[in-house]
C-alpha cells in the first residue's frame, strides 16, 4: 500500500487532513426542472434536478397526510474509470434510498398531502464522496424548487488514511485507505441524517471522524449558501 | 414496507408507545437495551457448505453458503470472492410481493455484506487457487422467513453463524502433481457481530420489534470486530440523529455485541463437539 500523507502531513493532492477538495456549485442549470443545481466536489460533477410536488402517479402510491419522496441516484455509464453498465447497480439502488431517507428528514413533508415530490441525481463524472456531493446537489436543488425544509443538507465524507482521520477522501484514497464514513448533515438543526461507514474505526476515532464530518460539512454549507445568495440576489455582500 | 399506509394507526401507536417509553418500558416488557430470545441452529441445510437458522423473537432467517470456484476480479487477482444476498420471502409478511429484490433486501445484503468484509472475517486470500484466473467463490444467500423487526441482526448473524461452520471441498495438487480433494473449514478470523438500534423521541432502543420500526424516527446498525473496532455501520430511518445520540448508541452496541459474541461463540463450540 503507498503512502498517502506525506512526512509534512500533506495528501497526495496537496491537502492538509482538515482540507476539502475545491467546491463549485451553480443553481438551477436544468430549465425545466421545477428546481435544479449542479456541483463540483473535486472531480464529482453531479447535477440534481426535482419535479413537484406533483400528482402521484400511480395514484396509489399517495399518502393521505404527507408528501412521499422519489430519488433516483444515477451514474453515467461514462462517469466511471472503466464504463459502467447504465443499468442499476445495488450501490446505486443503495444510495438512492439513503439520499431519500435524508431528504425526508428536512422537508415538511406534511404541507404537500396525496403528492409526489421526484428527485434525479445524475453523476456525470465520479470521484471520492460522490454521495455526499450528491445530497449538497439534491438539497440546492429542492432550495431552489421552492419547497419547504426545516433546514439545508450538505453531505461531505471523512475517512481513515494511513491511520489518521482526514477531511474529505478523494477517489484514490477511498480506494488505498482504511476506512470511508460519507456523513450528511443538517447544519442549522445539528443532525445527522445520512451516515454510513466502513473500515476499521476505533471507538475514539469513531467519535473523532464524526466531529471532523461536522466542522467538514459546516464549511460545505457556507459555499452552499453562497452560491444560493448569489443566485438569488445577484451578488454575496462582503462585509 | 418502506412507505408506510396507515399515518392515523401509525401516530397513534407512536403518541403510545413514547408515552410508555417515558417510563423506560416497551409494550413487550423487555428494557431498552435488552435482545429478545435468540435461537440458532446451525447445519440445518445438508446440501450447503455451511447454513444457520436464527430467531429473534419472531424474526426468523435462514442463511446458506456455498462455496464454489470462479474467476477473482481483475483487480484483486489474489483473493476469494464474498457475495451476498438477501431475499423476503413473500410469505415473510402480509406486506411482501415476489419480485426481485427491492431496495429494502439490496440494503440488507449491502450491510450484511460490508460487515464481514470490512471485519475481514473471512480470509479471502487463502480461497486462491490460481492467481488472477481461479478462485473460490463464497455466495452467502439470506432467506428471511419470518419479518418482526431486525432483520438486519437476524440476517447478520445467520451469515456469520453458518460462515463459521463452513467446510469446503478444496482442491490440493500433491507432490506427484496429481490432484486431490480435502475437507477444509473455510479461513476466517473474527466474529464480526451487528447491532441495531432505533429512536423513538428520546429513547434508543435496541433490536427492535416491527411495531417499533414502524414508528422509528432514525436507526443504526453498527458492526463491530472482536477488539470493539467499529468496522461497518449505516443510518436508516427518516430522522435526524445528534452526535450526542449517536454516540451513546456506540456505547450501548459495543456492549450489546460483546455479549451476543459470547453467545455465539458458545453455539459453534457446541455444535462442533
Amino acid at each position: 500500500m503507498g503512502k498517502l500523507i506525506d512526512e509534512n502531513g500533506i495528501r497526495l493532492d496537496g491537502r492538509r487532513w482538515d482540507e476539502l477538495r475545491p467546491i463549485k456549485i451553480e443553481i438551477g442549470v436544468i430549465k425545466n426542472a421545477d428546481g435544479s443545481a449542479y456541483i463540483e466536489f473535486g472531480r464529482n460533477k453531479i447535477i440534481a434536478a426535482v419535479y413537484g410536488p406533483r400528482e402521484a402517479h400511480p395514484k396509489h402510491l399517495a399518502l393521505p397526510d404527507r408528501a412521499i419522496v422519489r430519488c433516483r441516484y444515477h451514474m453515467a455509464p461514462f462517469s466511471t474509470e472503466e464504463r459502467k453498465s447504465p443499468q442499476p447497480s445495488r450501490r446505486e439502488i443503495e444510495i438512492s434510498l439513503v439520499l431519500r431517507r435524508a431528504m425526508e428528514s428536512a422537508i415538511f413533508l406534511e404541507e404537500y398531502p396525496r403528492s409526489i415530490i421526484d428527485v434525479f441525481v445524475e453523476v456525470l463524472q465520479s470521484d471520492g464522496g460522490s454521495r455526499c456531493a450528491s445530497i449538497t446537489a439534491v438539497s440546492a436543488a429542492l432550495a431552489d424548487s421552492g419547497i419547504s425544509m426545516r433546514d439545508l443538507i450538505v453531505g461531505c465524507a471523512v475517512g481513515k488514511i494511513d491511520g489518521q482521520i482526514v477531511l474529505d477522501l478523494s477517489d484514490h484514497e477511498d480506494k488505498e485507505g482504511e476506512g470511508d464514513m460519507p456523513v450528511a448533515y443538517m447544519p442549522n438543526l445539528d443532525k445527522i441524517v445520512l451516515l454510513q461507514f466502513d473500515g476499521i474505526f476505533s471507538e475514539e476515532e469513531f467519535k473523532k471522524a464524526i466531529d471532523l464530518a461536522i466542522l467538514g460539512n459546516k464549511k460545505v454549507y457556507e459555499i452552499l449558501k453562497r452560491a444560493l445568495i448569489e443566485k438569488y440576489f445577484g451578488t454575496v455582500d462582503e462585509k | 414496507m418502506s412507505i408506510k399506509k396507515s399515518p392515523i394507526i401509525e401516530n397513534l401507536r407512536k403518541i403510545q408507545m413514547i408515552e410508555l417509553l417515558s417510563k423506560e418500558k416497551r409494550l413487550d416488557g423487555r428494557s431498552l437495551t435488552d435482545f429478545r430470545p435468540i435461537t440458532i441452529k446451525v447445519g440445518v441445510i445438508q446440501k450447503s457448505n455451511g447454513s444457520a437458522e436464527v430467531s429473534i423473537g419472531n424474526t426468523k432467517v435462514v442463511a446458506g453458503v456455498k462455496v464454489e470456484t470462479g474467476t477473482p476480479f481483475p483487480d484483486t487477482p489474489n483473493q476469494g470472492l464474498l457475495v451476498v444476498n438477501a431475499e423476503f420471502l413473500p410469505f415473510s409478511s402480509a406486506l411482501i410481493e415476489p419480485g426481485p429484490p427491492d431496495e429494502d433486501a439490496i440494503e440488507v445484503s449491502r450491510v450484511v455484506d460490508r460487515g464481514i468484509r470490512e471485519s475481514q472475517m473471512i480470509d479471502l486470500n487463502a480461497l486462491v487457487i490460481e492467481p488472477g484466473k481461479l478462485v473460490y467463490c463464497v455466495f452467502v444467500d439470506i432467506s428471511i422467513l419470518n419479518m418482526d423487526g431486525n432483520i438486519f441482526d437476524a440476517a447478520f448473524l445467520s451469515a456469520v453463524s453458518a460462515l463459521l461452520t463452513t467446510s469446503f471441498e478444496k482442491k490440493v495438487v500433491k507432490e506427484d502433481g496429481n490432484i486431490a480433494v480435502q475437507i477444509c473449514k473455510l479461513p476466517t478470523r473474527c466474529i464480526p457481530i451487528s447491532v441495531t438500534s432505533i429512536i423513538i423521541g428520546d429513547s434508543i432502543l435496541v433490536d427492535p420489534t416491527e411495531e417499533e420500526e414502524s414508528v422509528q424516527d432514525s436507526r443504526l446498525t453498527l458492526t463491530f470486530n472482536d477488539y470493539g473496532y467499529l468496522c461497518a455501520g449505516q443510518k436508516g430511518g427518516s430522522m435526524g440523529m445528534s452526535r450526542e445520540q449517536l454516540f451513546k448508541i456506540v456505547d450501548i452496541s459495543k456492549a450489546k455485541a460483546e455479549e451476543l459474541r459470547i453467545f455465539v461463540k458458545k453455539v459453534i463450540e457446541n455444535a462442533q463437539v
